[in-house]
């Protein structure tokens, strides 16, 4: 294409913003409903953010799944089965990488491109305007629809405690290397599957580990009765059943954790994020790990906590999680509320805006890339039935706008912005197959 | 039916990694053109692909593998080692199954989104296929009713022209034990993604009944490639050439669009 200054008109093409898991799922089943693609990517490679060379990637070192490989790959494509249960980061962005040359999928990337801004046009098309990674001239492409796929973990949230502190205060998109902590006193913020792995490694190579936790999670083990934890409960089972199920495999092997210090869970099991980590408690156990309360304010060489104590740690690394983030794209486009939360259908599709949809932006006690898949399946069905048969089109819009959100979103979760974004994954794929039953041809 | 979305045994009870032999030829092999992978049926082996049809693709330009299925594997275990081998390729790969193995590829077909597929004197319906089995060799067959051997004679698999040695040879290596669910099964998913679908067969196969050849092509969307005169083996019996030629020609054209 010559870089003139023109919009370049690319028809009935589909752009997708992001070339890390779920971008990449995007490009293939758009070009399987027969749309031309173009994906635009700020760094030179794929895999996003299991990629450590990208620069917002939050891989560290001992990075690695917490679902389990049957859960985790994408349904048309299953990952090698002498693979271990759970693969690290490598093994990750190898499947990352052999999925997009499998399908050729590099074709239509763009490298070291960034989305700068998109801008819808009126009859439900977009005008994309991109630019080198860091600078360059930028040019602008009319697009049929925008798929926008660049991931949920990369811009870090911190959190705002008040006063000075003299030691060093990271957050864990800036932890790599267990190095980093040899030897030092470390304080630990956060209860997630970042926070606690932060922690065992701690407890493996720091002086002093002190792990801060708001409240009490539900730690899973990743086996149990030597299969791994989630294959034991992804059954076809009511959610309350499956809660009791996810109670009764807790309390068999990790069991009740406040007799180390921890709070108890303030909700039931699936309401959070799941936490998979058995060796948190093992270093509990050991007195590795010494909990704490929330950290209250820092003050000189301390940090003071939520019941008064104070602990003087080096080192405090903020696993505090993410927040999902959309320059590009102004914010009402999205139904983007004050907090920075984006309304979605089925928390993909745009609500005022029927060719923009997000693919990715979930979570569940499940891998990503499935659910990926089967969003943006119903993505570029939709896409091609609005093209197809604009009629039909009409009546499964006017049809989905009547389904409930609380058939396919949580409705009771931990209310934090961690948990914007958890849904039951049963629940959620069938809200899914539900759209895409009624899509097809009648 | 199962859904396609909510995957409860696989998640639950995935299918446990076996050995896979898989024999490959991919000397001269053309980059453009995506990888074959043959999936034989009942009681054959790779060893069946390997006389004529692997080296065949070869040399027309195309990376050939072919799969023995692993012994006493059901169906799911079966569509899980093809479809684990296709996801292992370098590229999108074209599934070509025989016989029952064409019943794998049409389940693969919906786990997979293959380049494309072809199905071989495809065995889709139980019932017909094993009432003309029944009819042509009822010694042979009655035994495995009752979970003994799947006798096939000379006369299901090869047409009236093969050499009876030859033929002898072949049927000696074939050793087959049916399971029930070859005739008990579901009808096989959609296809992931929208892949073109060959069906070729023979009029004169006694396993698999022209009209079952019929509708499993109307199943896919065309009417069957018929190579009059051939029995069920078409990769073994002396007329090979002729079927393999016409897929192979078939995928070009195909691949070429």
């Amino acid at each position: 294409m010559p870089d003139t200054p023109d919009i370049a008109d690319r028809r009935d093409a589909v752009c997708v913003i992001g070339a890390g898991a779920s971008g990449l799922a995007a490009i293939k089943n758009l070009r399987e409903a027969g749309f031309e693609v173009d994906c635009y990517e700020r760094e030179t490679s794929v895999g996003g953010a299991w990629n450590w060379r990208h620069d917002r990637s939050p891989v560290y070192a001992g990075t690695h799944l917490v679902t389990s490989r049957p859960l985790t790959e994408f349904p048309d494509f299953p990952m090698p089965d002498t693979w271990p249960d759970y693969p690290d980061h490598k093994l990750v962005l190898s499947y990352l990488e052999r999925y997009s040359a499998h399908f050729g999928l590099e074709d239509d990337v763009w490298f070291g491109t960034e989305v700068v801004s998109v801008e819808p046009v009126g009859d439900g098309r977009w005008d994309v305007t991109t630019q080198s990674t860091g600078g360059g001239s930028s040019r602008v492409q009319r697009y049929a629809g925008v798929v926008v796929a660049n991931g949920h973990n990369w811009s870090p949230a911190r959190p705002e405690i008040p006063g000075d502190f003299r030691g060093q205060v990271i957050h864990s998109a800036q932890y790599k290397d267990p190095a980093q902590l040899r030897g030092r006193k470390v304080l630990v913020i956060g209860g997630g599957n970042t926070g606690c792995d932060i922690a065992v490694e701690a407890a493996q190579q720091a002086s002093t580990v002190w792990h801060s936790t708001r409240r009490g999670y539900w730690h899973a083990p990743e086996y149990v009765l030597g299969r791994p934890f989630d294959q034991i409960t992804a059954r076809r089972l009511p959610l309350r059943v499956r809660q009791w199920f996810y109670r009764r495999a807790v309390t068999l092997t990790s069991g009740d954790l406040t007799r180390h210090g921890l709070p108890a869970p303030d909700h039931q099991p699936y309401e959070s994020h799941p936490v998979v980590n058995s060796r948190l408690p093992y270093y509990l156990g050991l007195g590795r790990i010494t909990p704490v309360p929330d950290v209250t304010a820092f003050d000189g060489a301390s940090a003071v906590l939520a019941d008064g104590r104070r602990v003087e740690p080096e080192l405090v690394i903020t696993a505090t999680g993410y927040r999902p983030r959309f320059d590009f794209l102004a914010p009402e486009l999205l139904d983007i509320a004050e907090d920075g939360r984006p309304d979605l259908h089925l928390h993909a599709f745009a609500r005022r805006h029927p060719t923009l949809a997000v693919v990715g932006l979930v979570q569940a006690g499940f891998g990503l890339f499935p659910l990926a898949h089967w969003q943006s399946v119903a993505v570029a069905r939709w896409l091609r039935l609005r093209v197809t048969d604009p009629e039909r089109a009409t009546a499964v819009q006017r049809k989905e706008s009547t389904r409930p959100v609380a058939s396919w979103s949580r409705r009771r979760v931990v209310p934090t912005p961690r948990h914007w974004f958890e849904v039951d994954h049963v629940e959620y794929l069938r809200a899914v197959e539900g759209l895409l039953r009624e899509m097809e041809a009648a | 039916m199962s859904s396609p979305l909510l995957r409860f045994e696989d998640w639950t009870d995935p299918v446990p990694p076996a050995e896979r032999e898989v024999v490959s030829l991919t000397g001269d092999a053309d980059a453009a053109r995506p990888p074959l992978l043959f999936v034989p049926g009942l009681g054959h082996g790779a060893w069946a692909f390997a006389e004529h049809w692997l080296p065949h693709a070869a040399a027309r330009g195309f990376a050939a593998h072919a799969l023995t299925p692993r012994p006493g594997g059901d169906l799911r275990a079966q569509v899980h080692d093809v479809v684990q081998v296709a996801a292992s390729l370098p590229r999108q790969a074209v599934l070509v199954g025989q016989g029952a193995g064409a019943l794998v590829v049409a389940y693969a077909m919906g786990r997979y989104p293959v380049r494309a597929a072809v199905l071989a004197a495809p065995v889709m319906d139980g019932w017909p296929t094993l009432w003309a089995a029944l009819r042509t060799n009822p010694f042979g067959t009655l035994p495995a009713l009752f979970g003994g051997r799947l006798r096939l004679s000379r006369k299901q698999l090869f047409g009236p022209e093969m050499p009876v040695d030859q033929a002898q040879q072949y049927v000696e290596r074939v050793a087959a034990r049916p399971r029930r669910e070859l005739v008990t099964h579901e009808p096989p998913p959609r296809p992931a993604g929208r892949p073109p679908v060959l069906v070729v067969g023979s009029p004169d196969d006694r396993i698999v009944p022209r009209t079952s050849l019929d509708r499993t092509a109307t199943r896919y969307g065309s009417a069957p490639l018929l190579f009059p005169g051939m029995g069920h083996d078409l990769m073994l019996d002396v007329a090979w050439a002729d079927p393999i030629e016409a897929i192979l020609d078939w995928l070009d054209k195909e691949l070429a669009q």
